[in-house]
């Protein structure tokens, strides 16, 4: 605080407010409307506190409620999606921070173009090569497995491109001390690069793991069994083929259950999100 | 840049890169070589056989009343997402930079919608601006004004843009923050000993300052507003109504999937490379910078 401004100060609390009030309105709604009955909901306007029927809701969404609107439960759907978000943020870490190892800690043959081979996958999201990777998955075999789901996202420049950098700042003294005392590569990336990575890595994996839990592209294109599908794809289909039959008290309440996971993880592992999301994208 | 001190050994290195440059070539480079090769191809109705018809895809996609339109619909949303969604990263960023008091806590506040899914944020404001149950919607009816987002194509990309805006304020305003702190205190403190106010001080230290942040912002919502906000429009508009909301990523699917018009689809996705490219290098070349300016 450079000088005293009391009503200028009280004007960017007010502000502040302001904007967590409509930032936050949109999942307080939902959160409400997850709380009453299908007929209120669909008798709007809906009254702005939340109704006595949360227990009811909730726990008809988590134990098979849901499996009338969708055919599959919630539970098979939380699931799925927690394979997907965690398969994706390990698969990511591992495999990133090898090829950063050996991309910075060796010289070998066809290294620089193993190199501009990463690099190149920032520019081709899979937005722009919908059709024929599909094809791709359905040659192998992958549409509705696990395996298709997740593997083709966990090659991408972002995380070794993170790693690299880190690995970059480490003096070189380290590394010669670590060999003049009998350190082997295995030993070196066991006992120093990895303790000395404990931080980006954790960083890096509360990112991520909001990056799988939030696919939607990828998730509709390789599931057509239901029974494969994530919650967010679910929900969605659920709200295309709403009809006059639709519990929306369930539908609403599977919304929160379905933000309430990474959420809570920016929120618990705030200083990790911050630390990864303002790395991650340098 | 270069190690100086590095252990010896091929094998070990190239299995450790195997699994990346595996994974890459299978479902990075292979697909996008099929999708150039498929841009160049026309296939019969019945997928049996294709002829070579060079860059006649191409011509047909770019002539196509549909595609431009998609196009203009698509510029217009991404800019609109962009400018709301930074106005207002900036505006709660350099509110949070004045107050002292509360700060982590109007932080944790704001930044929890980074973890919503797009589709679901698309979701959130559909059920308070649906014309069926959205009590919001209600309000607006009463309030006289005509509101049916299903039928109306301007109300429809309204709600897309605001849902999209909404799910980006929150990255918009941790790097806005960050922007702030890097910038030398004594910097401010001299201009308010000169006798600057507050908003002085923002429009002529602070902001211009922030510029690095704001570009490279400004390039990182663009891509959001083209390519991640697919579940947005998928899940609240499926492209309607009427085309309305239908983007350039929306149209690939849909005529892939829905048209089935493999070599039109392909094409497009040959133009969208190339639009990705051209965002990428621009942001790299922009890093380049920021490095200078740190």
């Amino acid at each position: 605080m450079i000088e005293r401004r009391p009503v200028g100060t009280l004007l960017a609390h007010l502000s502040l407010v302001l904007g967590i009030v409509v930032v936050a309105f949109p999942i307080y709604y939902t959160f409400v409307a997850s709380t009453r009955t299908t007929v209120e909901i669909l008798s709007p306007p809906l009254p702005l506190l939340p109704g006595d029927h949360f227990l009811e809701n909730y726990a008809g969404a988590l134990f098979g409620g849901v499996g009338r609107i969708g055919g599959v439960d919630v539970m098979r759907l939380l699931f799925n999606t927690t394979v997907v978000a965690l398969a994706i943020a390990a698969g990511k870490i591992v495999i990133s921070i090898l090829s950063a190892y050996a991309i910075v800690f060796f010289r070998f043959p066809l290294r620089m173009v193993f190199f501009w081979m990463i690099f190149l996958t920032l520019m081709l999201p899979v937005e722009v090569r919908i059709l024929p990777t599909y094809k791709v998955m359905v040659d192998l075999g992958l549409i509705d497995t696990y395996t298709g789901l997740t593997l083709p996202l966990m090659a991408s420049a972002t995380a070794t491109f993170l790693f690299r950098q880190f690995f970059l700042t480490i003096p070189d003294e380290l590394v010669e001390a670590a060999r003049i005392d009998g350190a082997g590569p295995w030993r070196f990336f066991r006992d120093i690069l990895l303790p000395l990575s404990k931080t980006n890595i954790a960083a890096l994996f509360v990112i991520l793991f909001i990056y799988g839990w939030t696919q939607y592209l990828w998730p509709l294109l390789v599931t057509n069994r239901n029974e494969m599908n994530t919650i967010v794809i679910a929900l969605s289909k659920m709200i295309s083929f709403a009809d006059a039959a639709t519990e929306w008290n369930l539908v609403m309440a599977t919304t929160i259950l379905a933000m309430l996971p990474p959420v809570a993880v920016v929120v618990l592992m705030q200083k990790w999100f911050v630390k990864g999301l303002v790395e991650s994208e340098k | 840049m270069h190690r100086r001190v590095l252990f010896p050994g091929t094998l070990l290195p190239l299995l450790l890169v195997a699994p990346q440059i595996a994974i890459t070539s299978v479902f990075f480079f292979w697909p996008a070589y099929r999708a150039l090769e498929s841009s160049l191809y026309r296939e019969d109705p019945f997928g049996l056989s294709s002829t070579f018809v060079g860059l006649e895809n191409f011509r047909e996609v770019l002539s196509s009343p549909g595609y431009l339109h998609s196009l203009g619909v698509t510029a217009v949303f991404s800019l609109s997402v962009a400018l709301l969604a930074l106005t207002a990263g900036l505006v709660f960023a350099a509110m949070a930079d004045r107050v002292l008091r509360g700060r982590t806590v109007y932080r944790t506040l704001l930044i929890w919608p980074y973890a919503v899914a797009p589709a679901l944020a698309g979701m959130l404001w559909l059920f308070l601006f649906s014309p069926a149950m959205g009590t919001l919607a209600i309000w607006l009816r009463r309030a006289g004004v005509p509101w049916d987002p299903l039928l109306n194509g301007d109300q429809a990309m309204l709600l897309v843009v605001v849902a999209a805006s909404w799910k980006q304020v929150s990255y918009n305003f941790l790097f806005f923050v960050a922007g702030m702190q890097a910038i030398p205190r004594s910097l401010i403190e001299a201009a308010a000993i000169d006798g600057a106010g507050p908003a002085r001080r923002f429009f002529t230290i602070i902001f211009p300052l922030l510029s690095p942040t704001t570009f490279f912002l400004l390039v990182v919502n663009t891509v959001y507003a083209f390519f991640d906000t697919f579940g947005i429009i998928h899940a609240v508009t499926g492209g309607g109504p009427a085309r309305a909301t239908e983007t350039l990523v929306y149209k690939v699917y849909n005529d892939g999937f829905v048209g089935l018009d493999l070599g039109g689809s392909s094409a497009q996705s040959v133009i969208l490379m190339a639009i990705v490219v051209a965002l990428t290098v621009i942001q790299f070349r922009y890093v380049e910078r920021k490095v200078h300016y740190a």
